[in-house]
Formats: structure tokens, sequence, C-alpha cells
């Protein structure tokens, strides 16, 4: 770590997100971390990665951080800009997007989630934006990968709402769901916390893959509403390389929008 | 002949939105027709149903003015900021203000509203899809139902049609009989004005048909379907028009402070909106230099040869 300040916890979430995508080809992109990591795995572990928008953009070349999900530099230099009939008919429920990124509020043991309301759906306590395209990134992209936040708020025993199907109530019954109705993905397969890494196990429920440095087994399970499945010997998160920390902090978040 | 159809803003909105319409100002992120939106303010329509994939800064406006009793959407916030917080204050009964009434809600996935809108304009009494199957979202929206293939029986979910009484949308350019040529993102401007009744189609220049006729796969609705033709420059801001102008992150930004508070949001709405008898004087108000600073370097495409063949 010659001269580099040690990675934030956002810096290791975006680092170990990209690492994630290794040799992924057609990605879903949301904005925030998961711009950052995706366009960081571009230039490191998943060169050949196209990016794709929901708001109707395929293999795009963004020249800047985009703020919104819109924003004009994913269209300027991209393979093709196309309608939202397109990008959801043809890409998304055509069956050609490999991995996509979503988030939500609330996320449970089998990778369900929640981002439509906290508190009753007639009389919410808290009103969050809804689905947007996260129900049927959920059913169709091949693969989905989960970044979050990870507290007792947000890992939850119970959704108040679930928005986008993950696991079910458990791998045998989201096996049969998928087949049953003709879902083109195979649902959650990784989630990246600012404390560590999961994936899900044959039971289909959330399991700890490796804990990030500086993090604790005691501050993983202190920040997750169920008994977290931990299996012996966790290894540690890879800890970021100068080169990742320089491209994150130089050029693709240089004022520290997202990643401070 | 072709006939005009160049309207002011006040004449087209006068016209073609009338209380109790079901109005869809339509583009996702891009070219949302924001002077149709403070014109509709302007005019005190009232007890409309605004419909539009993600309602953004432009509902938000509409709803704290006291225009609509019901949104149809499919995803509710401020776009890479956060909350809309005057539609937060009708939807969430604790932070409700007294004698005000909740809004009703309809919502949906963006593929959901997408195929309301494709179904509307096809004229086809569903849009078939897959997505929602063990989601909560059909149980509190009974408008998204299951139908049955009759090629082997097997069930999809399915989604209404949406036909709004009016779809407003914004464009960089058109002729005066309301022929419309897009680029950037397309969003679902195309099948949202198909789906209408009427349309009001609002761009930053007016052209010369010619101009149209030598790029005709670049017109994404014909004058054919279109009502009105409003020539507004910046009419868009604070969203952007892809080459024209850039998208106003900044005011995004500041509308998640000004919109927190219900006083300043009406304040807001009085001096930019109520206070200003057209678009053209918001565009002055915020002065030329500003939108200096909004407009992008240029990137212009290759041009292709359609080919003469007389």
């Amino acid at each position: 770590m010659s001269g580099q300040r040690p990675a934030s916890k956002s810096e290791l979430m975006v680092v170990a997100s990209a690492h994630a995508l290794t040799g992924k080809r057609i990605c879903f992109v949301g904005v925030g971390l998961p711009n950052i990591a995706v366009n960081l795995a571009k230039r490191t572990v998943a060169p050949e990665m196209e990016l794709v928008y929901e708001a109707g953009v395929f293999g795009a070349n963004p020249a800047r951080l985009p703020l919104s999900i819109g924003d004009p530099t994913i269209v300027t230099g991209s393979t093709a800009t196309v309608s939202m009939h397109d990008l959801f008919g043809l890409y998304l429920q055509g069956g050609r997007i490999d991995v996509g990124f979503l988030g939500g509020a609330q996320i449970d043991r089998f990778g369900n989630l929640n981002t439509t309301v906290i508190g009753d759906y007639a009389a919410p306590k808290t009103r969050l934006p809804g689905s947007g395209g996260a129900c049927e990134i959920a059913i169709n992209a091949k693969e989905i990968l989960v970044i979050m936040r990870q507290s007792t708020r947000s890992f939850v025993k119970e959704l108040d709402f679930r928005t986008s199907p993950g696991n079910l109530g458990g791998a045998v019954t989201a096996a049969k769901t998928r087949a049953a109705q003709g879902w083109g993905g195979s649902g959650p397969s990784g989630v990246i916390t600012d404390l560590g890494v999961y994936g899900f196990d044959d039971d289909g429920e959330m399991v700890l893959r490796s804990l990030h440095p500086g993090a604790t087994i005691d501050e993983i399970r202190a920040s997750i509403g169920w008994e977290i499945r931990i299996p012996p010997n966790v290894p540690a998160t890879p800890t970021p390389t100068d080169e990742e920390l320089r491209l994150i902090r130089e050029e693709l978040d240089p004022t520290g929008a997202y990643v401070s | 002949m072709s006939t005009s159809k160049l309207v002011d803003m006040r004449t087209a909105i006068a016209a073609h939105v009338h209380d109790g319409d079901t109005v869809a100002i339509e583009g996702f992120t891009h070219c949302i027709s924001f002077a149709a939106g403070h014109e509709i303010i302007r005019q005190k329509r009232r007890n409309l149903t605004l419909a539009r994939m993600t309602p953004d800064l432009v509902y938000d406006q509409m709803v704290a003015a006291g225009c609509a009793t019901k949104l149809i959407f499919s995803w509710l916030g401020n776009p890479g900021v956060g909350s809309l917080h005057a539609i937060r204050r009708r939807t969430e009964p604790a932070a409700l203000a007294p004698g005000e009434s909740l809004l009703e809600i309809e919502e949906y996935s963006h593929h959901g509203m997408v195929g309301r809108y494709v179904a509307g304009a096809h004229r086809l009494p569903f849009y078939p899809l897959r997505s929602y199957s063990e989601s909560d979202l059909p149980k509190v929206n009974p408008l998204i139902r299951t139908v049955q293939s009759p090629f082997g029986g097997e069930e999809v979910y399915a989604v209404p049609p949406l036909n709004p009484d009016v779809t407003i949308i914004h464009a960089q350019r058109a002729d005066a009989e309301g022929n419309v040529q897009m680029w950037g993102l397309l969003g679902c401007q195309k099948e949202a004005a198909f789906a209408a009744k009427r349309v009001i189609a609002v761009v930053e220049e007016i052209v010369p048909a010619s101009v149209i006729r030598a790029d005709p796969n670049r017109t994404i609705i014909p004058g054919l379907i279109v009502n009105a033709v409003v020539c507004e420059p910046f009419g868009a801001h604070p969203s952007y028009v892809q080459g024209s102008y850039d998208r106003d992150n900044a005011f995004y930004r500041e509308w998640d402070t000004i919109s927190r508070d219900a006083a300043a949001t009406e304040a807001w709405l009085q001096e930019w909106v109520y206070g200003l008898p057209d678009r053209a004087a918001y565009v002055a108000k915020f002065g030329a230099e500003y939108f200096k600073g909004l407009t992008p370097m240029s990137a212009p495409s290759g041009s292709v040869d359609y080919g003469d063949y007389r």
C-alpha cells in the first residue's frame, strides 16, 4: 500500500464487487456503487464486459460518472441506444443479460429484496421508490449480485414487502418456481456489503464467504437480523491493490462523490 | 398540403389538458417537458391522474401544486439523489398535512409500465411479460394479473393497456406538422404517444419538412398522431436534451432541500412557476450564462446516405 491511504469501507465494497464480475460479459448496471464497480471491473478483471443501462443503452462507454441512471454520457459513444421496450423485452427478457446488480432497503436470508415500502403498503412509514426494473431484472438476468451496506435495519428476518424475488423460501422452492414460471435467471449469487462478501449455500441461504480487512465476525453478527451462517475459517477479502485504489480515486470517482 | 399545428404552450395546454384527465408527460430522465408541467400548474388543472414511469421532479412539483389525485408509475424517486418529498408527504399518513388527502397510487415495474403503453398503442387488451412472479406487487395492484397461453397453457403475468387522455413529449426537433425527430434515450415516448387520445409535441427547434425527410429513420412520431406542436427552447430543463444541454444535476440536488419543506416548495413554485408568464421568462430569469454552463461539447454523428432513386 505504498503511499496510499488504506481503503475505505465503500472502496472495499467496490473492489470486492468488481472481483465478483471477473470474466463476466453482459452486465446490467445500476447507478452509484454498482456503476463504479462495473467500470472498475471493465478496466481490470473483465475488459470485454458490455455495460447495459435500463434507460436503453447497450455497450455504454461513459466518459464521466453518471449521477442518474439516464445521464447523457451513457449514450455518447455507446454501441446501441434503444427504446425501453426493446431494452426490457429484447435484451433483458430475451435472456441476453449475464449479471444484474440490485440493492434495496431490505434483504432477507434468501436474497429477496424490498425497495417499495417500510411499514404497511397502504399506510407506509416510509415510501421507497418501488421496483423500477428490479423485479424483472431479478427474474430474467442470469444471475444477480447485490450491493448493500449491512445493518439490522436492512438485513432483516422478514421483509416488509417483497419487491424482487430472490431464493424465495429456500433453494428447493426457488428452483421449482423458476422452472415452472419460466424465469430466465438463477437468482442471487452474491451479496457484497461494507463488511464482507456473501454467497448462497445449497439451501439457498446467505452464507459468509469472506471478511473484509478490518471487519470482525462480531460486527457481522451484530449487523444482521438473523443468525447468519458462518463457516469455519472464513478467508479475508483480498486487500485492494494500489492500482485499483488509484483507478477509483483518480479516474472513476475523483471528487469522492460515491466512494469516500 | 401539410397544416401547421404550431401553437404556444398556453394554447396547447388550454386546448388539450382538462380537469380530471389522465396525463402522461413521458421522457426517461431525458427530454421531460417541465415547460408543459409548469403551464399545467399555472392553468390550475385539478384532479389529474398523472402517469409516468418515473414521476421525477416534474410530478413532485405538480403534486405540490395540487394538480393531481392519482399517480401511475414504476419508480418514484429523485434519480441519483433520493426521494420525491412532496409526493411522500401525500403518500405517508404520518407526513400528511391537515386537510390533505393521500394520493391514489397504482404502481408497476418498468417493463410493466412500458407494456401498458404498448398494449394501449397496439389496441390490445393486455401485455404479457415475465415479471411479477413471487413479488408482492400483484397483491397490492389488482390490475397485475396472470394469463394462460393458448399455446401450451403456460401462465405469465399481464398488465392492462394504458391510454392517456393526453401524452406530452419533448424532443430535439419537429416540423410544423408535428413529425418529431429524437435521439439519445428514447424512453417510451413513441409508445406513450401512440397510446394517447391527444398528443402535444414540444421541441427545441422547428425545422423545415425537408430536414425531417432527409433522415426519416430518426422520426419517432409522425405528425399523423400529433395535435399540437410547441417550440420551447430549454423546455426540458432541469432534465436535459441530448446534444443540446446537460442535465442540471445541481438543481436535482437543490430540489431535495427545497422539497423537504412544504413552505419552501410553495415559495419556489411562486417564484419560478406562478410568478412567470411562460418558459421564455423562466429561461431569461436563469440567464444565458447559466445555460452556457450546461452546454456540452460537440459530438456529431456521421451522416448516412439514403440514396436518390429518381
